[in-house]
């Protein structure tokens, strides 16, 4: 891609091929304005297609065995640890990682901070798609996964949290497809269901800030069935719904910069100039955002341990454990966040973000997997299960490729030129380095 | 954007429907249930097992589960020790195990028969979120395999790890646990096919209210066989499957630290809080909004005033 660029080729970012004359076809688009030709000799160029090829290669039969020859194929089908690391990573890891949806959602929406516009759709995006591949982990998992929608149509458990959890991620996938929705109706050139969006955009938000806290909370609430299971240290009867939903919060927020780190250094191409050069300034905002979050997780997990008197468990080999995932996890992100923050350090507050996705995803492991049955022993999932985790997060990372390269998540989308000579539409694509006050976008709306 | 009177109007009488739901669905899941008055169950006598395995292979009939691999008088069984040093436990081939626990001091080891214990509020049935666990009224917990998901809630429930699950079907697996003979026997108030089988009598099946009363005679008569307790009375809300023994419960591979509340007394608080988050969080949060564009708009205004 970079190598067309440099060629002086642009990529699909109007509907226009040539200037309010020619439209882009679909199949123009969906090639980015290549030919089928060059756009296989880039993916052939691209290294990391050879690297995914390669896990599909052993991932993809391994998936298709799963589903012939039953989870024993791939699993310890264990009836000690019926939840092994599809869920452990793939739900409740994925899961917390995509609250970037609703958290932007909520800055950009509801509290009006329009400077954080620019990476909105892509932390709605982020949400959409990791919320989509938890239930595709969950697929996977579950042993009959077609009887999935069981609960919204067939059967109802109205007093189990899954229910709630069922049909609360049900609902906020619908809420989330409507919100990156705006980006699919422009690339598409149907601007009637961006408008209706638009309308109902609050509504949505709000919806989505509910059906957030509460589907993040299950998750931890679900863990509350298993008080003699799961260790002390990581439960908490009234505090485990808290503790997920705090800490998806900064897991969130990381996993947005996180991404858009990624995004930078492998896809400059198709940002467009608002967002490179105001990533820096996001990206210290949202790390704010992460460290207050922190801060708050933190102080309730100690609340947590002072309300059961827990604290003789520290000195165990368990409280090791745990005091390792709170310093890595909490503890020093804490602290590179404040000073990346103050000393305006945006490449030490990425690293930072890294360091926390890490920390959350090892606290959502060890709460269904390694700390879990700490009574008994310790399950170490199958080789193939690993592999199938990774295979399915490489699928995941390539539909969010595949999405990123095509709708205008990180660039804007140059309406027809008659819209575009307007003043204000063209300000705002002005590259900008400071936050842009809310009254300059108020007339967009 | 604004948002108008009429969709927050409408928001609101959204979440006022949605919360009304909520709190229906709470309501039914408040307050303790001591078991169906009529409830049976089966009173376990430890101090009178021989580990003769008679049970197993009643199960094993009645159940028409797999010939197992030893046959049922293979008592070798006994010293087999699983992932973790574990003993045998319940699974897709077999509903009940006995297992034998060593004691110290060179005293006579102690036979136990492990099976579902039949709660009066079954940890696996509130956890499952297709309703497939019912609490008969005679006592049983069953499960239906017709709509069961495979999420496996019920085994992280599932206080004493009963429910297993057919992980090697690909096509239908669905969990397996012991249901008290519920459509062949119980339900024609007859005893489990185990109880019937048991040529020491070590198991009593009755109604669960004149079960602990037996229990309790039995412990008043003969203190120095008994400890004072029957493990099932109050544990978890009560079982339907109860035991006395004559050592204390730990040394024969009971959990004692189980509590008297039912799995789902953990779970209430959490339940508490969906209703106050659909009801507060809607305004709280359109509230924000509002707060957060009010000065936007009042700019808004002065700057049409200076416009004119």
């Amino acid at each position: 891609m970079k190598t067309y660029v440099q060629h002086g080729k642009t990529m699909v970012d109007s509907p226009y091929k040539v200037e309010g004359k020619e439209k882009w076809t679909l199949k123009e688009k969906l090639l980015l304005g290549l030919t089928p030709r060059q756009y296989l000799a880039q993916a052939v160029r691209n290294p990391f297609n050879w690297i995914l090829a390669l896990i599909f290669a052993v991932g993809l039969p391994l998936i298709a065995g799963r589903f012939i020859f039953g989870l024993s194929f791939v699993t310890h089908s264990s009836n000690d640890y019926p939840w092994g690391l599809f869920l452990a990573f793939g739900l409740f890891a994925m899961v917390p990682l995509s609250a970037s949806g609703f958290m932007l959602g909520t800055t950009v929406e509801i509290f009006g901070r329009h400077d954080f516009a620019p990476i909105e759709r892509l932390a709605l995006l982020n949400g959409l798609l990791g919320y989509f591949f938890a239930v595709i982990y969950l697929m996977v998992d579950l042993g009959q996964p077609w009887r999935l929608p069981y609960p919204m149509v067939v059967s109802f458990g109205t007093a189990a949290v899954l229910f709630l959890v069922a049909w609360h991620v049900a609902t906020y996938l619908t809420v989330q497809i409507a919100e990156v929705s705006t980006s699919f109706w422009e690339w598409i050139g149907w601007p009637l269901g961006k408008q209706f969006i638009k309308k109902i955009a609050v509504g949505l938000t709000v919806s989505g800030i509910i059906l957030s806290t509460l589907h993040q909370g299950a998750l931890g609430a679900l863990f509350t069935y298993a008080p003699g299971k799961v260790h002390p240290l990581w439960y908490s009867a009234s505090f485990q719904w808290i503790h997920f939903f705090c800490s998806a919060i900064p897991a969130g927020l990381c996993m947005v910069i996180a991404v858009s780190t990624i995004v930078k250094k492998t896809m400059a191409w198709r940002c467009d100039d608002e967002f490179l050069d105001r990533l820096d300034s996001l990206t210290l905002g949202l790390a704010k955002g992460a460290s207050l979050g922190l801060i708050t997780y933190l102080a309730i997990k100690l609340i947590g341990i002072a309300h059961e008197n827990e604290w003789a468990y520290l000195a165990t080999g368990w409280g090791q454990w745990f005091m390792l995932e709170i310093f890595i996890g909490v503890v020093v992100p804490i602290a590179l966040f404040a000073y990346g923050i103050r000393n305006n350090r945006p490449g030490l507050v990425r690293f930072t973000a890294f360091l926390t996705i890490f920390g959350i995803v090892l606290n959502r492991i060890n709460t269904a997997l390694i700390a879990f049955n700490w009574k008994l022993y310790q399950e170490i999932p199958h080789w193939k299960e690993v592999v199938i985790c990774l295979t399915i997060f490489a699928i995941y990372v390539v539909t969010y490729r595949f999405i990123l390269y095509r709708l205008p998540i990180l660039y804007s989308w140059k309406e027809a030129p008659a819209l575009a000579e307007e003043p204000v539409t063209e300000e705002l694509r002005c590259p900008r380095s400071e936050p842009v006050p809310v009254e300059m976008y108020r007339s967009v709306d | 954007m604004k948002i108008s009177r009429r969709r927050f109007l409408a928001a609101s009488l959204a979440c006022g429907a949605a919360t009304s739901l909520t709190v229906t669905k709470n309501a039914l899941g408040a307050g303790t249930f001591e078991g169906y008055p009529e409830g049976m169950g089966v009173l376990v006598d430890l101090t009178r097992c021989v580990g003769c395995r008679s049970c197993e292979a009643a199960c094993n009939k009645e159940q028409n589960l797999p010939e197992p691999a030893q046959p049922f008088d293979d008592t070798s069984v006994f010293d087999q020790t699983f992932h973790g040093g574990q003993k045998r436990r319940p699974d897709e081939n077999a509903y009940t195990v006995v297992n034998r626990y060593d004691q110290p001091d060179g005293k006579s080891p102690v036979f136990r028969k492990i099976q579902c214990n039949h709660c009066n509020e079954p940890a696996c049935l509130t956890s499952c979120f297709v309703n497939a666990y019912t609490k008969t009224k005679e006592g049983a917990v069953v499960y239906n395999p017709k709509v069961c998901v495979g999420c496996r809630n019920c085994m992280i429930a599932c206080p004493f790890q009963i429910p297993a699950y057919s992980y090697s079907s690909a096509f239908d697996p669905v969990v397996k646990k012991c249901i008290f003979c519920y459509d062949t026997r119980l339900k024609y108030g007859k005893p489990p096919a185990c109880v019937e089988s048991c040529p020491q009598g070590v198991m009593t099946f009755g109604n669960r209210k004149e079960l602990i009363k037996i229990g309790n005679d039995r412990i008043k008569a003969r203190p120095d066989r008994y400890v004072d307790h029957i493990y099932g009375e109050n544990e978890l809300g009560g079982t339907g499957w109860m035991y006395l023994a004559g050592v204390d419960f730990e040394q024969v591979g009971f959990d004692t630290t189980v509590g008297k509340e039912p799995i789902i007394s953990n779970v209430k608080e959490f339940l508490g809080t969906v209703p106050m988050v659909l009801a507060i969080w809607p305004a709280l949060f359109t509230g924000f909004h509002l707060l957060a564009k009010k000065k936007e708009h009042h700019s808004h205004a002065e700057q049409e005033d200076a416009d004119q």
